[in-house]
């Protein structure tokens, strides 16, 4: 390798595939171990760092080029934007991830790419690094490529044949926005592969089924992204789209990306507008109740309430809407009802079913197992008669549980705060 | 009150617990080594490590404990909390005194003690998956300093098999001064005596790879470049990533040279 330009072309493609958030590297329960004494395999996922934004970085995270056709308003490769260009042979590709890997600073690759000439020139040359990191560098460790909307059935087929994961981004959560802002492209372009994979994905896990030694497809399954805050949509559409995915394409996951300002484009926030950060981790909190506490997307939001509470999680938000199911009674419970009390989480409330095998549990015995209790207290029942819950409103409720917790985004509610005190 | 002193191994643990029992001691307390307050204590017994008795007792724990409950007393104790050894004890006497299977009675102390002390190690061992960084010299071996605050090595020695099956590695733990070697076959515990500092800058550049440095820079580079400064957010970054591992981070660690 050319040492110098290599180190410039890293700068330049990896901080134009920043913006992309997806970071998971867990391989799911088709794992690719190192069986054949070569390099690496797939697990459960590692961190290996976190940048100075706290986001972590687990794969080495890059465009192979990021010269485009398109003309995108909310990304910073558009065509128009004025920013200096650069793209990677395949080798270098190659070179770097091995390089990584072998030193322990990452668990793969995640390679994107601009649409450079046309979608199967582009998915080519990614299928090309998948393929020459598992056939050459006997490398097991994890691949996520993005499927190039509008490339052709085979390549993407080929690309599931060597990577864990595939994406594609459908980024704007309507039509109307990707109208907006990308006026070339259509939502339809973005299902269309989505479609193609999960029926491929569905088929292998057919497949292995009846032969165990099946070979791998996308073994990790596909995601996509939504971009959030460049444009109007509210979170009853963000997370209504949300669930689409999770249930028409067996999507692994959804990722949502605060929009972060790189343009002074008047459709779009402008330049220091701050990154919607309370909103996405809002969004995250309802995509984690949606998948791993059993709660359905109307619960949380409706059209009645067609945005997530900023102030409080979506959680809470649910229990003080539904007062009406509490207290719950946490020795007597079915877990999936404990999983809806705030401020206990999947781990605390397996722990709670556990231990209520051995005595009845109280108070204090839930502050040991490490409850959040001061806030889990207005919706819990305790057998023992002289413990009395006091008929508390939802607004009552709200404002105690606020005074007594120490946001991360406190400075952000100091107005809302003031309309209760 | 009686002080056992035992070797520091899990199978000497094992073998104390055997003669608590055999000798009928009560209010015991646990040292490594005779330097201990052995003056305090009106008797003192020294535990012979015996496999037989250490087997007896494992297989007594496993009738009683599920494989998950026997590799949480194993991770507890090498968390190396103080006072461990007696914390595992009373979980042992509490396995032993109850018919049935007690490691899910999660309110008991007994029982909680041990399962955050595993989980801490199980922490620790996990965050040594991510922050151990190789490095690369001239014969072909990838070596690594850590400093974790659990004796983690024995517990990450197979995920570091598994996954660099094809390159050489040394793992070396600075505070308890030893390593796990890799030979491509086989993974050995190794004590290594250094001639000069391992970590002055002329010993690092006479056994290092020629790439190595470039290896390095690119990852400083890299990590800079993914880096979204509307987002800093200095608080999460510590808590993932604490300042006592970053001498040991290469992506922490500025270039000097430059």
């Amino acid at each position: 390798m050319v040492h110098e330009r290599v180190m410039e072309k890293l700068a330049i493609l990896a901080d134009a595939a920043k913006y992309d958030v997806s970071c998971s590297s867990s391989a799911g329960q088709n794992k690719r171990k190192n069986q054949n004494k070569g390099l690496g395999d797939t697990g459960n996922g590692i961190c290996h760092a976190y940048t100075e934004d706290g986001r972590c970085v687990s794969l080495l995270k890059i465009l192979l080029t990021n010269h485009c056709i398109f003309d995108c308003a909310y990304c910073v490769s558009r065509k128009s934007n004025d920013i200096k260009r650069a793209g990677f042979t395949v080798q270098e590709v190659v070179d770097l991830t091995i390089g990584f890997y072998r030193r322990n600073y990452i668990e793969g690759l995640f390679l994107s790419s601009g649409i450079f000439d046309n979608p199967d020139y582009t998915m080519e040359r990614l299928v090309r690094i998948a393929k020459k990191l598992r056939l050459e560098e006997n490398f097991n460790g994890y691949i996520h490529l993005k499927a190039i909307p509008g490339a052709s059935d085979e390549l993407i087929k080929e690309a599931g044949m060597y990577a864990d994961r595939l994406s594609v981004n459908v980024e704007m959560p309507t039509e109307k926005s990707l109208k907006l802002l990308a006026p070339e492209k259509n939502h339809a372009d973005v299902i269309k592969p989505m479609e193609y994979l999960r029926n491929e994905i569905v088929g292998y896990k057919e497949e292995k089924k009846l032969n165990f030694k099946a070979p791998l497809f996308a073994p990790a399954g596909q995601s996509t992204q939504m971009v959030i805050g460049a444009t109007q949509e509210n979170d009853l559409e963000i997370l209504g789209m949300a669930n689409y995915f999770y249930e028409q394409m067996n999507m692994r996951r959804v990722y949502y990306s605060g929009y972060v300002p790189i343009s002074y484009d008047n459709r779009l926030p402008a330049i220091g507008t701050p990154v919607p950060m309370i909103r996405e981790n809002r969004l995250y909190q309802a995509d984690w109740l949606i998948r791993f506490y059993g709660f359905n997307v109307n619960e949380i939001v409706g059209f009645d309430q067609p945005n997530l509470d900023l102030d409080i999680d979506p959680k809470l938000g649910w229990a003080l809407r539904n007062l009406h199911q509490f207290p719950v009674d946490i020795n007597s419970a079915d877990l999936e009802l404990i999983l809806r009390i705030p401020g206990i989480g999947v781990t605390s409330a397996k722990k709670i079913v556990s231990a209520r095998k051995f005595k009845r549990l109280q108070p204090e015995d839930l502050k040991k197992l490490g409850i959040a209790y001061n806030r889990s207290k207005f919706f819990l029942a305790f057998s023992s008669p002289f413990y009395l819950q006091k008929d508390l409103t939802s607004i009552q409720i709200k404002e105690q549980i606020l005074n007594i917790q120490n946001s991360k985004y406190q400075n952000n509610f100091s107005n809302q705060l003031s309309l209760f005190q | 009150m009686t002080l056992l002193i035992y070797d520091g191994t899990f199978e000497g643990w094992l073998t104390a617990v055997f003669e608590i029992y055999e000798y009928k001691f009560e209010d015991v307390i646990f040292a490594k080594d005779e330097n201990s307050n052995a003056l305090f204590f009106s008797k003192t017994h020294f535990v012979e490590t015996d496999n037989l008795k250490a087997n007896r007792v494992l297989k007594g724990l496993k009738q009683r404990l599920s494989p998950t409950g026997i590799t949480n007393m194993d991770h507890a104790f090498f968390s190396e909390l103080p006072q461990i050894e007696e914390s595992l004890f009373r979980f042992a006497t509490y396995v032993f005194s109850s018919s049935k299977n007690i490691e899910g009675d999660l309110s008991n102390n007994a029982v909680l003690n041990i399962q955050k002390a595993a989980h801490l190690t199980g922490k620790e061992s996990h965050r040594m998956k991510a922050f151990v960084r190789f490095k690369l010299t001239k014969d072909n071996l990838y070596y690594a300093i850590v400093e974790p605050d659990c004796n983690v090595l024995p517990l990450i020695q197979k995920h570091f098999k598994n996954r660099y099956a094809d390159q050489k590695w040394l793992i070396y733990d600075t505070k308890r001064k030893y390593g796990i070697y890799y030979d491509l076959e086989n993974v050995s515990t190794v004590e290594l005596t250094f001639d000069s500092n391992p970590s002055s800058s002329k010993f690092l550049a006479e056994i290092s790879d020629e790439d190595e440095e470039f290896f390095q820079n690119l990852w400083r580079n890299y990590f800079k470049s993914v880096n979204i400064e509307s987002r800093k957010n200095t608080k999460l970054h510590v808590q993932h990533m604490p300042k006592r591992y970053w001498k040991n981070l290469t992506e922490k660690i500025p270039n000097l040279k430059k």
